[in-house]
């Protein structure tokens, strides 16, 4: 089994980081894994995207991500200037950081999930140079919506990637969104 | 916005670019902060008119600040700068 | 220890350069060739390896230094790209020259005009006559190991020639995955400290690489020839032994897949290596008998490994990420060249894809092979050339 992500947000908030963390997250789960940014130049507030690729074979594929099983938004108000479902296979999961429901976003062709991870980045106090972190939060509704990694392993590379203060605020926010998640398939959305 | 070449034939000998307005498109888009002037504040000092590094702030006629929402990244820097406190950045609205 | 990480090709030459104990690294820096030398400086900094690093004003001036610093007698390193590659051309022809084992990672980046910061192999490929050995690299793995056997090549005394490792900007350069990194002791058991043919001494004064008139500079041309000779022979030999040691190996000069029994064979450099695989595992469940040849070297040229794959094949397909302007791409020249008269020669069918960083899928390389199958059944390569998927 090959499941492949691509990971919308703005330059600087963390996309390519959040990448890499759900690889070594599935990594840990013994699978193989690939995460890289959209090759190019980036700029701070651009939208940007980034790739991972979980598979249980070893992965010998170097080419681009055209289908992805799973699209995570990092920032509300991209999916109004790009299209984030393109190439994204039949029943595909969006997952997306805005206030709204599920329901409110109005995605066809999908199934959607939300959670305000700048509303708990804001209520955590979790910034980085003013700016709301939500690439590790995100996390957590990943594992939420589409059961493919573990939160307890969002939580292991979490804090190996940041000790201290900073590993526990990021790990509260990764437990906070997994706990907000909303899924828009789920009758109570 | 640049012209996409139709065909092969359409392409110059090499790529050439001309100073466009706002080639990037509206970065407006780009923001997740909005500034907001409070003009009651405002003592017309231009500080934020000096400081915005992307030009999106207009100097009006009597010195006060008109902000260009088509185009502000909402960096934040104009908020920082101002010296009464006079803009606040709130989230912008989904 | 043995440690696996998951990291960047670009860490992983750094972390190879560390564990190959290189004494001094002199670089400047160029997209997306930088993670290599900051990960290296990182280390210098935080004294985990000891080396001198030295901060250059331009990619020239880095090859300089490491040609005067590997001339001491010390492990040398370093990395670049593209036009920075070309910068440095008259100075890799030096370092050759002076027969200094210099190892050099190349992060391919196209060859602007147009500018582009996405990979080919125009900058490699153009610097292939300067008498530096040249890998070609289709894993973040495969990059940390093959320059610590690059540096076991080029210091052995038949040798004593500089080598590029080579790898596709943004591809492997900027991805992320797992990667085995043996412990310092196995890596200082496989690799021994450097002892140079000649050196610098102040003590010793000498000056080296002096003038040659016509009636000696031929043999001096020939011996680098014959290093490069000894080079293909013990490439193989090095190959073989590291895998042994850490269980990598790479085929040695080429990279077989399933080419025993194949009527088509695709040759293929760097990491189109690897989605080959996939087309060929497809192609052989729908009955046909495809096999594909990454070269993993292309200097020295393997040509005695491509006429070994001619067997039963009656095509071969080349598949280039790089045109020479005017002639066509350096793997067709050169496979045609080594196949000139061998016995049942097939026919040989040259694709050019994946210029500037054009993304070459498996879909694509199945493409090509289907192209080449059906002139294989014609017995008529229809266009010597092609350019996949060109707009039209």
């Amino acid at each position: 089994m090959l499941r492949e992500i691509r990971i919308h947000g703005r330059g600087g908030q963390g996309s390519v980081t959040a990448a890499e963390l759900l690889a070594h997250a599935a990594f840990i789960e013994g699978k193989s894994v690939q995460a890289f940014p959209y090759f190019g130049a980036e700029r701070r507030g651009a939208p940007v995207k980034a790739f991972a690729r979980v598979s249980d074979e070893p992965i010998l594929l170097h080419s681009q991500v055209y289908s992805p099983d799973y699209v995570i938004v990092l920032d509300p108000m991209i999916y109004k200037v790009v299209d984030v479902t393109e190439g994204l296979k039949k029943d595909g999961i969006v997952i997306l950081n805005t206030v709204k429901k599920p329901r409110e976003i109005g995605l066809k062709n999908c199934r959607v999930a939300s959670v305000d991870a700048t509303g708990i980045a804001l209520e955590l106090n979790l910034l980085v140079a003013g700016s709301p972190v939500v690439n590790t939060s995100i996390l957590g509704a990943f594992a939420k919506a589409t059961g493919e990694i573990k939160l307890e392993n969002v939580l292991k590379v979490i804090n190996e990637t940041w000790s201290g203060a900073a590993g526990e605020k990021n790990a509260k926010a990764a437990e906070l969104a997994y706990e907000r998640l909303i899924k828009g398939w789920e009758d109570s959305a | 916005m640049s012209k996409v070449p139709k065909s092969r034939k359409d392409l110059p000998l090499t790529p050439l670019s001309y100073p466009t307005f706002g080639s990037m498109g509206k970065t407006g888009s780009w923001r997740t902060f909005r500034p907001e002037v409070d003009y009651s504040k405002c003592t017309k000092c231009t500080i934020c008119w000096v400081y915005c590094p992307d030009a999106a702030i207009t100097r009006q006629n009597d010195d006060s600040p008109k902000i260009d929402y088509d185009y502000c990244k909402g960096c934040g820097i104009c908020a920082n700068e101002c010296p009464v406190k006079a803009i606040k950045m709130r989230r912008e609205e989904e | 220890m043995e440690q696996t990480i998951i990291d960047t090709a670009n860490h992983l030459a750094g972390y190879a350069a560390k564990a190959a104990r290189v004494k001094v690294v002199a670089a400047y820096p160029i997209t997306p060739q930088t993670t290599v030398v900051e990960k290296i400086a990182e280390f210098v900094e935080n004294g985990e390896m000891d080396a001198e690093y030295i901060r250059v004003e331009s990619e020239h001036s880095a090859m300089a230094a490491c040609i005067s610093a590997a001339a001491t007698g010390v492990r040398t390193f370093t990395a670049t790209s593209s036009h920075g590659l070309a910068l440095m051309h008259e100075a890799l022809h030096w370092a050759s020259g002076s027969r200094l084992p210099i190892v050099m990672t190349v992060v391919n980046r196209a060859m602007g005009a147009p500018w582009s910061i996405w990979p080919d192999f125009s900058d490699s490929l153009s610097q292939r006559d300067t008498g530096w050995i040249q890998f070609y690299c289709a894993s973040n793995q495969e990059v940390f190991d093959t320059v610590l056997q690059a540096y076991k090549l080029c210091e052995n005394e038949q040798v004593f020639l500089p080598a590029m490792v080579c790898l596709e900007g943004f591809i492997l350069s900027h991805t992320y995955t797992p990667a085995k990194i043996p412990s310092q002791e196995k890596i200082d058991s496989f690799l021994p400290p450097y002892k140079s043919g000649w050196s610098l001494d102040v003590d010793h004064p000498v000056s080296h690489a002096n003038l040659v008139a016509p009636d000696w500079f031929m043999e001096f041309r020939y011996s680098i020839q014959e290093a490069m000779e000894n080079a293909k022979r013990l490439i193989p030999e090095i190959d073989r032994d590291y895998g042994k040691r850490f269980g990598f190996e790479y085929g040695g000069l080429v990279e077989k897949y399933r080419c025993e029994d194949a009527d088509l064979v695709l040759f293929t450099m760097g990491t189109m290596g690897s989605d080959a695989k996939i087309a060929v595992d497809k192609m052989r469940k729908e009955g046909l008998k495809v096999g594909s040849a990454r070269i993993r070297v292309f200097r020295p040229f393997p040509m005695e490994e491509i006429r070994k794959l001619i067997g039963n094949a009656q095509m071969f397909a080349t598949i280039d990420r790089h045109i020479s302007f005017g002639m066509e791409g350096f793997l067709a020249t050169e496979i045609k060249s080594s196949l000139l008269g061998q016995k049942d020669t097939p026919k040989v069918a040259g694709f050019i894809a994946g210029l500037g960083g054009r993304d070459v899928s498996s879909e694509t390389i199945e493409k090509i092979a289907k192209k080449s199958l059906k002139w294989m059944d014609t017995g008529k390569v229809e266009e010597e050339t092609v350019w996949v998927d060109l707009r039209k």
